[in-house]
């Protein structure tokens, strides 16, 4: 299993860590565990979709499936991301 | 670092606010989409049709209006019950 844990210490150890580094390593961290949880989610959602009674492997029709449903599954977070935006911003005007 | 530096820089403090702040937004997003296919999506095919994209739109809106409601009828219980437990034991 791959070791999950990282070395912040980019100064050696000793010293301290400049804040804009830290700031850069904490938002490619965000961005990695966002992109996983998308990956998780569109997994769980396009197996259920796409595989019926799993055979000993993924047939045409179910790669097909799958990939099509990867690109909806996008646009639909990108549709759920803009809705809700827009929602907010409406309702701080409201404020 | 020693903790007092961490929380005594203001500029690391509103970065870890905003970030907050982004990651409770993406959170949402996550569960909603998730929420919604499961509702609007039928099978998925070449591309997201008017009727499914408008039921996306729907399904947030109502999502949102559905969590405001809970919000203020809960507000609104325990104001004229005085306290969730004892509306909750009735």
């Amino acid at each position: 299993m791959d070791n999950f844990t990282t070395d912040y210490s980019g100064a050696g150890g000793s010293g301290k860590m400049d804040t804009g580094t830290i700031m850069e390593q904490v938002k490619v961290q965000i961005a990695v565990a966002n992109a996983q949880e998308l990956l998780q989610r569109m997994t769980d959602k396009c197996f259920k979709k796409c595989v019926g009674k799993p055979g000993s492997s993924l047939d045409n029709s179910e790669q097909k499936c799958i990939a099509m449903c990867m690109d909806r599954y996008m646009d639909a977070w990108n549709t759920v991301s803009r809705t809700y935006n827009s929602r907010l911003q409406r309702e701080r005007a409201r404020l | 670092m020693d903790s007092q530096g961490v929380t005594a820089d203001p500029q690391l403090q509103q970065f870890i606010e905003v970030e907050s702040q982004k990651q409770r937004f993406q959170q949402l997003v996550h569960q909603m989409t998730e929420v919604c296919w499961e509702k609007c999506m039928d099978k998925p095919g070449p591309k997201l049709d008017g009727r499914t994209e408008t039921c996306f739109v729907n399904c947030v809106e109502r999502f949102i209006d559905t969590s405001q409601f809970i919000l203020n009828r809960l507000e609104q219980t325990q104001r004229s019950k005085g306290s969730l437990s004892e509306s909750m034991s009735d």
